[in-house]
This record gives structure tokens, sequence and C-alpha cells, in this order.
């Protein structure tokens, strides 16, 4: 089959890129969904006048490339003498970035609830949260999940980018074995075969949540 | 007692109620009638305090609706509403639709809260639908649900707006039924409605409502017998 150099260290060396990714991943979309729900919410109760300055600073995040975005953040956090590693830079700045486009699908899921179901639900006494809680929020992630998916995955490929700063996660990982070995086509498809094996999962999920709850509506 | 005193209430430069005063006693059943535009729908959604209003004054055994004081989310306890439009809540099952308020609003167990759910959906003739979701039923049964639901709270007055004019004409009959099953029960109710015939039947007065304005509150017999406004008179014979 392949002459290969590549040894099973390296392939551990692979591996602890891949859970570099996950993590930083991991990190932001939990994070940046945590905020991108709050700030969602607020955007939708305050109306588009009195969250302007949020919409505003979301879409800085939403509009500047991610590259100059951690660029950008890193000097910062240095200037400002945060004394943050560059993992936890990296991951401050994915959430955001995730927190920016979450934003605006929270927000479209919310809107897109009848309000006259969400008024039944409060003729029937219930309060403004218990409107949220038991018939806006599970309506509302229906309709936001494909979204929802689709921004995990692009933030799982898009955190290759932390590289600039220095953390070695699965691409960086790649390259170097690319530098050393000079077999980039085999290690690109290796690399390449990795995220798909993490993405592949997150979407069937989707796509299996999706199936579940279809009947219902 | 529903009081309704000299209400009014604008959407914009549109004036939809122009001075409303009604009562309403305990085990009364009350139809409006009248024209789209009317204002008596809009009369219903100020009564349970979703829409607030200009002037006047809308009393409920005393209590103010829209006193700033008033907690509207306990009032309304008292009071079920059921739209034109059902509204179920569509990702919970027949049963789960109807416990959800019992449950959350008034904390009633869960197993209570069951039983309760199930005697009102027996009494609307749902007891075989407890498990489906309401998108597998039709318009009517989702109406019957949507009664049910608001039934669950033991309410001690029902608005019904319209409640069959989103309905097949097949289905209007089995929602009357419900209705008309309820005002024998001696439930206090106001009902906005375009069945005439229904009005006739079941109500103890009747109102017709103009242009923001009640032209006309009477007895069935004396609402249909002799309609005093040229109004009403013209309103009849156009419905008839």
């Amino acid at each position: 089959m392949f002459d290969t150099a590549l040894t099973w260290n390296d392939m551990a060396f692979l591996a602890q890129g891949a859970w570099m990714t996950l993590m930083v991943t991991a990190v932001a979309v939990v994070a940046g969904t945590v905020m991108g729900i709050v700030f969602g919410v607020l955007r939708y109760q305050a109306g588009p006048y009195w969250s302007l300055p949020l919409t505003f600073v979301l879409d800085i995040f939403r509009s500047v490339p991610l590259l100059i975005q951690l660029v950008l953040g890193n000097a910062f956090q240095s200037i400002a003498r945060l004394g943050w590693d560059p993992f936890t830079t990296s991951c401050v700045i994915l959430s955001l970035y995730t927190a920016a486009y979450c934003t605006e699908i929270v927000r479209g899921g919310i809107e897109a609830v009848p309000p006259t179901t969400r008024r039944a639900a409060r003729s029937l006494g219930m309060t403004w949260r218990q409107d949220m809680m038991h018939i806006v929020a599970p309506l509302a992630t229906r309709v936001s999940l494909p979204a929802w998916i689709g921004l995990t995955l692009g933030v799982l490929k898009d955190s290759s980018l932390v590289l600039w700063l220095g953390l070695i996660e699965l691409l960086r990982a790649s390259q170097i074995l690319v530098t050393r070995l000079q077999e980039p086509l085999f290690i690109l498809l290796i690399c390449g075969a990795i995220y798909f094996l993490i993405s592949f999962p997150i979407a069937r999920l989707g796509g299996y949540l999706e199936k579940r709850w279809s009947p219902n509506d | 007692m529903i009081e309704i005193h000299d209400v009014r209430k604008s959407f914009g430069p549109l004036e939809v109620l122009k001075g409303i005063d009604l009562t309403v006693n305990k085990g009364e059943v009350l139809t409006v009638i009248g024209g789209s535009g009317s204002g008596k729908s809009t009369l219903l959604t100020c009564i349970n305090g979703l829409e607030p209003i200009d002037s006047g004054r809308i009393l409920i055994d005393g209590t103010e609706v829209h006193a700033k004081s008033t907690d509207l989310n306990k009032l309304r306890r008292k009071v079920g509403i059921v739209f034109q439009q059902w509204n179920a809540f569509p990702h919970l099952t027949v049963l789960e639709n109807v416990m959800l308020a019992p449950r959350k609003v008034l904390g009633i167990p869960k197993a209570d809260a069951r039983a309760i759910a199930v005697k009102q959906l027996s009494h609307v003739g749902l007891g075989e639908k407890l498990d489906v979701y309401p998108s597998r039923l039709s318009g009517g049964q989702q109406q019957r649900m949507a009664i049910a639901r608001a039934l669950a709270m033991s309410p001690d007055y029902m608005l019904f707006d319209e409640v069959t004019s989103a309905l097949d004409p097949q289905l209007v009959g089995e929602v009357l039924d419900t209705l008309r099953m309820l005002a024998r029960e001696g439930m206090t109710m106001i009902c906005v409605t375009h069945e005439m015939k229904f009005a006739r039947e079941v109500s103890d007065r009747v109102a017709f409502f103009h242009q923001g304005v009640m032209m006309e509150i009477a007895p069935p017999a004396e609402f249909f017998g002799n309609p005093q406004t040229p109004e009403l008179q013209k309103f009849l014979s156009a419905t008839h």
C-alpha cells in the first residue's frame, strides 16, 4: 500500500491536535451559545432601537475576519496585561464570534413562535418566564436547530485559525508533520478525515433531532 | 360578576370601543354579535387584560383588571379565554397541552393535573386522543382541546372569541355542542359569535355591537323578535 514515514507517534501527535481542536470548539460553542441565548432574548425583548449598541458590537464580530479578531484580541490582552495564555485568548475570541452568530439564530427562532400561541399561554395565567420556558424555548429550539448545527460545524473548522496564536490544534499539527515528512497529500487526507469524523456525528445528531421533532409540528 | 364601565379603546386613530357599559352576572350566558370591526373581540381581550384600555374600568368580582396593583396572571386564572385560532402548543401532546397550566401556574402535582386534564378532555369528547399531538387533530378537535385547556384552570368565567369562525362548516356543530353543554352546566360565558341560531338558543341576553358602540342588549326573544335600532334590523336581515 502506502510507503509512508508516518509513525504511530505522529498519529498520536495528530490526535493531540484533534483534541485541542475539540476543546477550543467545545468551549466556544458552549459559551457562545449561552451568550447567544442571553443576547438573543435581550435583542428580541429590547426591540431594534434599544438593542442597537449590542447589535453594533455583535455585527463587528460577524463582519471582521476571525483571523484579524484573533490577532487583535491577542494584542489587546497583552497591552491590557490580562496575562491570558493563547488557549484562553482563543476561547474568548471564538466564543464571542460564535455568540454573534448564535444571537441572530436565537432571535430568529423566538420570532418564529406565533404571537397568538404565546398569547394563549399568557391567557392561561402563565408568566413571561413560564411562557419563555415552556412554550417559546422548545418551539424556538426546533426552528433554530439546523442553523445552530451549521454554526457549530462552522466553528469547528474556523477554530483552525487559532494556530496563529501558537496553539497546536489539528491543522497546525498536520502542517508540522507535512514540513517534517514532506508527505502533504497523505497527511492532509488523514487530517481531513479526522475533521469529518468529528463533524459527522454532530450533523447526524441534528438530523436525528429534526426527524424526531418533525411529526409534532 | 363582570362589570364594564364606560370603556374606551383606540388602535392609533381608530376608536374601536366608544364607551361600553355592560354587566354580566354570575351564571349568565351573554352572546355578542356584530359585524367585523365592531369592537366585540377587542372587548374580550380587554376583559382578560391582554389589551390595555384607554379609559373606563373593568371589574371582575370587584377587582379592577387594568389597575397597576392587579396581578393579571392571578386574575387570568379566573377568566378563561378561547380564541378563533385555537393556538395549540404543537410540541406537547393533547394531554400535556391541558396539563401544562394547572401544573406550572397553579402548582398542582403531576398526577392530580393529569386527572384534571383527563376529566376535562373526556368532557369535551377527546378522551380517546390524550397522547396524540395536536397536528393529528381536526380543527374542531383542536378547538375543543383549547376549551378543555381553559377549563382545566377551573375558571369562574369563560370568554369565547368567535371560536367557530375558523372551522370548516361540518366541524362547527361539535364545538357549539360543547359550548351548549357548558351553558347548561351554569358556566358564566361571554360568547362573541356569528352563529345566530346558537345565540338565540343558549343566551340569557344578546348584545349587538356596531362600530364600537353597544347598540342593543336584550333577552334573545326580544332581541331577535323586536330589534329596536335600524342598524340591528339591517344586520339581522343581512345574516338571515
